[in-house]
């Protein structure tokens, strides 16, 4: 739907792209938290080291950088016609596509299609567009029931928790609060539980197969989509995806229209990028590749979701545009000294971290994320370890200029800058600086968050073009 | 040769320290230094802080003052990096290329102090004498903005008398940020209290780094903790020499 040409944001009370308070007081209560920042700090060190050595293992790592962030850009350049293209070639092999302007659209759509099934249980991949549209809770809403296969991803639904980390979404749990969250939750579990990685692993192992074998409806997202031959792609881990992908009769595909790529040797270069940049493999455990619908082997009938909710309205923007080149590798979270240390439920959004910090404004609008943009020092991190380039600081900046501004600091800042142009101005502002020995070591607001934890700087006796003019 | 100072408001107001030992050093090293007196701000904080239209009589004000010289020098990365990678973005974003195109001009005659000695005056012995226990923080926008890489460390690797001791985790953000500081001061302070955890676990007597904004971050949260490090700017030490 657009107005006047525009196209709209992603819509308000559904889905999990908005926090429920500003990302400084968010932060603030994460801050006090003690264990998540020991949990945090551990994981995101070791994914760190992990991923940083296969990456110098490749002397074509910035090569393949350009050439990643090169693909997407051609791909968003002519994003309309490479949907086009995908919807065709799905269509042909049997799949049936259907669009998704926003996240009611997308969310009514799943869950007719699993009502026409007549089953009341789907098992699902680890998805990220599934979350952002909150499609679990409007399964629930029509008494279906969704069951998360991911690991981590199932730790977080069986905790009644939100994902505070794109790839590893349980990041902010350590074993002791998995075995009581087993222990509580899930059906049949053995109550002589002990947390043992591989203990906690198995029982997960044998619900899940459980489920596996009775669940006829899947919901998958996708790593890629490739237009020239209508292919989908999901990359993991631990195997639960090619179950899913695999054993139902009815595959569901949730896919943000950025996902896609033009054709099937782009994935040459991602299939490098995407697991050494995220969990620091050389190569993921599995790629589950399908196209349509084979006879007899697989699911026999595929529905694609193809979900705008929102990024119309990035594409529109062109400093914006290439936060929509991400591939969820999360490396922009693992180098963050403020994700590292607030982690990812300070954000509200389901993207959370840098990345997080530029998608989720612009997919709701800046004015429903207005303190995103500024959670960040702006230290360039995210920017060197992005796989494809995003130059995730210059969009915070220019995010920053579209926020709503509080009216004090508006205020100051004009005055700042009409001081900063007229030089006999601001040569009596910096004499005035030196009052600053009277003002001790706590400052007013907005000034006091400085003062917090920080002396302020004895002004000096005199400035330094007080000092040139004597020379 | 002529060599313009860019002194950037911080060091101007608040660490003139740092502006007179940039001076001293390239006088020492038989350059010209002068100093454009219509100069303030390169407007960083109001670009970084979402106020572009505000810094555009900014970045017009330094590109006017600077426009004459065929090098201009900074005791800051940040402000460099700012004048290198947004002023030109400000003047597009206002709609005014010409603007754009001298902002352009400027930015590539600019340098931040490590660059200008090891790249265009090609020295790495400033024949400095330091007799100090140092730990170098390399600032996030000298590290990433610009590039600096080692120059820093090679200058301070040749100061006479001077204990060179490795940061840990040294390219992790202080967390000073500008504005963010304020505007994030939790995390923002708990960015710091590693950042000088680190800084105290070398038991240097000095942490240096080539950005006032960043040192009077650290330098805040040292004082507060009582501690006797003191934090003291990169031209500083290369200006220091046996006689000083």
């Amino acid at each position: 739907m657009t107005f006047l040409g525009m196209p709209t944001t992603a819509p308000r009370g559904v889905g999990h792209l908005r926090g429920e308070e500003p990302f400084p007081a968010a932060a603030r209560k994460a801050l006090g938290n003690d264990q998540l920042r020991r949990n945090l700090g551990h994981a995101t060190d070791t994914i760190r080291a992990k991923s940083g050595a296969v990456v110098a293992e490749l002397p074509d790592w910035q090569e393949l950088r350009a050439a990643g962030s090169a693909l997407k850009a051609d791909t968003m350049a002519r994003l309309p016609e490479l949907l086009l293209q995908l919807e065709e070639n799905v269509t042909r092999a049997g799949g049936v596509v259907h669009w998704a302007a926003d996240a009611n659209e997308a969310n009514r759509i799943v869950t007719e299609l699993v009502r026409a099934t007549g089953h009341d249980r789907v098992i699902k991949v680890k998805s990220m567009a599934t979350q952002e549209i909150g499609l679990n809770e409007a399964l629930e809403a029509a008494g279906i029931e969704p069951v998360e296969t991911d690991l981590a991803e199932l730790i977080v639904q069986l905790g009644h928790d939100r994902p505070s980390h794109i790839l590893v979404p349980a990041i902010h749990r350590n074993r002791a609060e998995i075995r009581e969250i087993f222990l509580r939750e899930m059906p049949g579990v053995d109550p002589a539980l002990t947390d043992e990685p591989v203990v906690l692993a198995g029982a997960a192992r044998r619900y899940l197969r459980e489920t596996f074998l009775r669940t006829k409806v899947a919901v998958s997202g996708a790593n890629f989509a490739i237009a020239e031959t209508g292919t989908l792609a999901v990359l993991e881990s631990e195997g639960n995806g090619r179950m899913c992908l695999t054993l139902p009769e009815t595959l569901i595909t949730v896919m943000g229209v950025e996902k896609l790529v033009p054709a099937w040797q782009d994935l040459e270069v991602f299939l490098q990028l995407l697991p050494r940049a995220s969990t620091g493999e050389r190569m993921n455990p599995y790629t589950s590749m399908w196209t349509g619908v084979t006879p007899g082997d697989g699911p026999q009938s595929f529905h694609l979701v193809l979900l705008d909710n929102g990024r119309s309205a990035v594409l529109a923007d062109e400093v914006g545009r290439p936060a929509l080149h991400c591939i969820r590798c999360s490396a922009c979270l693992n180098v963050c000294p403020v994700y590292e240390r607030t982690g990812g439920h300070a954000y509200g959004s389901v993207y959370p971290g840098p990345i997080g910090a530029v998608l989720s404004p612009q997919l709701t609008g800046v004015e429903d994320n207005a303190s995103l943009p500024y959670a960040s020092s702006l230290c360039g991190a995210c920017f060197d370890a992005c796989p494809v380039k995003i130059d995730i600081p210059s969009i915070l900046v220019h995010l920053r200029n579209e926020a709503p501004h509080p009216r004090t600091e508006r205020a100051l800042m004009g005055a700042a800058a009409y001081t900063m142009d007229h030089p006999r101005l601001y040569q009596a502002a910096q004499h005035a600086a030196k009052l600053g020995r009277l003002a001790g070591r706590r400052l007013p607001p907005p000034f006091n968050g400085w003062t917090a934890s920080r002396d302020l700087p004895q002004p000096p006796p005199e400035t330094f073009r007080d000092w040139w003019a004597k020379r | 040769m002529r060599i313009a100072l860019f002194v950037t408001c911080l060091a101007d107001t608040l660490f003139p320290a740092a502006a007179k030992a940039t001076v001293r050093l390239l006088e020492r090293l038989g350059h010209e230094v002068d100093f454009p007196a219509a100069q303030t701000c390169c407007g960083q904080m109001h670009i970084n802080t979402g106020y572009r239209r505000d810094a555009l009589p900014l970045v017009r004000r330094h590109v006017r003052t600077f426009a004459p010289y065929e090098v201009v020098v900074a005791p800051s990365g940040s402000c460099v990096g700012s004048v290198r990678h947004q002023h030109a973005v400000v003047a597009r974003s206002a709609g005014d290329e010409g603007l754009a195109a001298r902002a352009e001009v400027v930015a590539a005659r600019t340098y931040e102090l490590s660059e200008l000695l090891v790249d265009v005056l090609g020295v790495d012995d400033v024949g400095a004498y330091y007799p100090h226990r140092v730990t170098y923080h390399p600032t996030c926008h000298s590290l990433r903005m610009l590039r600096v890489g080692d120059k820093p460390l090679r200058l301070l690797r040749n100061v006479r008398g001077l204990e060179l001791l490795e940061l840990p985790a040294a390219e992790q953000c202080c967390g000073f940020g500008g504005t963010f500081a304020l505007k994030n001061a939790d995390t923002s302070s708990a960015m710091l209290a590693d950042k000088l955890r680190h800084v105290l676990d070398t038991g240097a007597e000095v942490c240096t780094a080539g950005d006032s904004s960043c040192l009077m971050h650290i330098g805040g949260g040292l004082s507060r903790l009582d501690a006797s490090v003191r934090t003291v700017h990169l031209a500083e030490i290369l200006a220091a020499t046996e006689e000083t």
